[in-house]
């Protein structure tokens, strides 16, 4: 077959056009997606409507009456060309997310366990000592697709899914984790839960996570979280968010 | 004079708040939903006095029934021909046509199409939420409470915009209307996985006839009818989902994703919808046929110009209408009377202005 050539802009439909960086779900990529997706907003150009980050593509979504789409698309070629806007200059943005593990907030704590051979205590240390990447953000409003977590803690799915799993569990399927950010069915097994509300929509921003964040869970306990909570409910909390220079490679 | 206020006495079968959608937020998960005939919800908010975007009422298949239980204002219903009733007569469609308390609004049930739209001068005055007032009821977020309209509900309209009672008779003309044929194909834009299709699926889902299926909804309507091929497999890493959009799974039915689809997926998709026959789709029933014809990008966007003049079209008339004064005007004795009320379209330094005037009255 014949091979693809990346950067590459695609047409999808006469109200959206697309800017994919490759065929892989690599963060290598996604960071070209995710610094597009930011240049794409500053650009402000005329009739654009939304930008939405995947894992190795950039949509853009324009009102296809009111925007000079030739100029757009040539703006768009232009810009997937630009390298990663200066390697070494971009800021790992890393988002700490609080969550208290097992107990009825992660009833499937144990049986993680049992399926890796760790203690409970093991499964919460390897799942909070590594920092995951977002890699976007959909399912649901502000439901991360994560990458990163320890390969060690991988199970399987539950073979009965839950009816309602409540906003902020964090779960694993498979290989991934996630947080769930509001209550919706799902497979995954629950090992703890944020206080911290993902998505808020009468909240200044709704949502916290932005697709390019790495995430870290930092384990707290049964206080901790009743403070969060209550400043969650009353809209208040806001999150902590590092930012350091990324060594350049 | 007072905004419009409604009492749901009966709710139909889905009767929801939506406007233009929810836009710019989809990067982070959210749904754009907003009208799903996006044409006549605009002309119906033009004819109603609103500017096109204002929030309405969209009613599908069984409409509700509405007291009007507070203030004046002007009612024009578009879309689908649902029964529109006003105090149990049949009332005309594509008029703006006055309304005040003690009127009863009404559907007697489904003539053609699937879903009217509703609009209200003032529009439907819910709560802002993320730049909109649609309804998008999986997240139970937007329009009213989240949820489609119950018995008992009080939906609050606007302030109605100025010279919204000049309105009063205005009717759409036949040619500016939204009227779809209902065999006319859809026509598509292909991409942007097009190259995931084999020669023969390409063929298969231009050539075939299909049929809209019982899912079908305002997340997205599946079809029923011939097998699409893949050149391997069905999946794609995850993306984005344009609105349009026509997904084909592993089964090999085409699904087209409408207003409340979710907003990325990993199904490769064949082609999108271009955005004026999505109205059209809109439009059609479980069992109705469905042909899909390949265009171009530039044929999909002046298809989109020409709806937007129609638009501009109906708000030239709007203006002359409201300009025109009735017959029902006292008539002075001193010769004709000047219209005390006017619009007109001003053109500053190269930027279209929407004017208009009204004589107030000095309060004795």
């Amino acid at each position: 077959m014949e091979e693809k050539k990346y950067p590459r802009i695609l047409t999808a439909g006469d109200g959206c056009v697309v800017a994919e960086f490759g065929d892989s779900i690599d963060p290598a990529v996604n960071s070209r997606v995710a610094a597009m997706g930011g240049d794409v907003w500053k650009l402000a150009f005329p009739g654009v409507l939304d930008v939405v980050p995947t894992y190795r593509s950039l949509a853009v979504y324009f009102d296809p009456v009111n925007t000079d789409v030739k100029r757009l698309y040539a703006r768009l070629g232009e810009l997937c060309l630009k390298e990663n806007s200066g390697a070494g200059n971009e800021r790992r943005r890393t988002i700490i997310v609080p969550t208290i593990y097992g107990g009825e907030w992660g009833p499937d704590i144990e049986d993680v366990a049992q399926h890796t051979g760790f203690s409970a205590e093991e499964v919460i240390e390897r799942h909070s000592g590594r920092e995951c990447y977002c890699y976007m953000l959909g399912f649901t409003p502000g439901f991360p697709y994560l990458g990163g977590m320890d390969p060690a803690l991988e199970v399987p799915r539950l073979k009965n899914p839950r009816e309602v799993i409540p906003a902020g569990a964090v779960a694993i399927g498979g290989k991934q984790t996630g947080i769930y950010s509001i209550a919706s069915p799902g497979g995954w097994r629950l090992i703890g839960r944020t206080p911290m509300l993902l998505f808020d929509p009468n909240r200044e921003p709704p949502i916290f996570l932005e697709a390019g964040m790495w995430i870290r869970f930092r384990p707290i306990d049964k206080a901790e979280f009743d403070d969060i909570e209550a400043a969650s409910i009353e809209g208040t909390y806001r999150p902590e968010i590092l930012e350091e220079e990324e060594a350049s490679s | 004079m007072s905004a419009l206020v409604l009492e749901c006495r009966l709710p139909g079968m889905l009767t929801t708040v939506q406007d233009s959608g929810r836009w710019g937020y989809q990067g982070k998960g959210m749904p754009v939903a907003g009208a799903m005939d996006l044409q006549s919800f605009r002309l119906g908010n033009i004819l109603a006095g609103n500017d096109e975007n204002d929030a309405a009422l969209e009613v599908t298949v069984l409409g509700p029934t509405l007291y009007v239980a507070g203030g004046e204002g002007m009612a024009a219903v578009t879309g689908a021909d649902l029964g529109f009733r006003v105090n149990g007569r049949p009332a005309p469609m594509w008029t703006a046509l006055a309304v005040k308390t003690g009127d009863i609004l009404s559907f007697s049930g489904p003539v053609s199409g699937c879903r009217a739209y509703l609009c209200l001068s003032g529009g439907i005055d819910v709560p802002v939420v993320m730049e909109s007032r649609s309804t998008y009821t999986r997240a139970k977020l937007g329009g009213f409470e989240g949820r489609a309209l119950r018995k008992g509900d009080r939906v609050l309209c606007g302030e109605p915009r100025p010279l919204w009672k000049k309105c009063e008779g205005f009717v759409c003309p036949g040619e500016l209307r939204a009227v779809y044929p209902p065999d006319a194909p859809l026509r598509v834009v292909p991409g942007p996985q097009e190259d995931l299709f084999t020669a023969k699926g390409i063929q298969t889902f231009y050539g075939s006839d299909y049929a809209v299926s019982n899912s079908a909804d305002r997340m997205g309507y599946r079809m029923d009818g011939p097998e699409i091929e893949h050149t391997a497999a069905a999946d794609i890493i995850s993306d984005a989902i344009p609105l349009g959009a026509v997904q084909v799974p592993g089964h090999g039915q085409p699904i087209v994703m409408l207003a409340d689809r979710q907003t990325t997926g990993g199904y490769t998709k064949i082609g999108v919808v271009c955005s004026v026959d999505i109205a059209a789709l809109s439009q059609r029933l479980p069992g109705n046929g469905v042909r899909f014809v390949k265009i171009s990008l530039d044929e999909a966007l002046s298809l989109g110009k020409e709806e937007q003049r129609k638009r501009d079209e109906l708000r030239r008339l709007r203006a002359a209408w409201r300009s025109t004064p009735r017959s029902s005007a006292p008539v002075s004795a001193e010769g004709p009377e000047l219209p005390a009320a006017g619009e007109a379209i001003l053109k500053v330094d190269g930027v279209e202005h929407r004017v208009s005037w009204e004589e107030l009255q000095e309060v004795k």
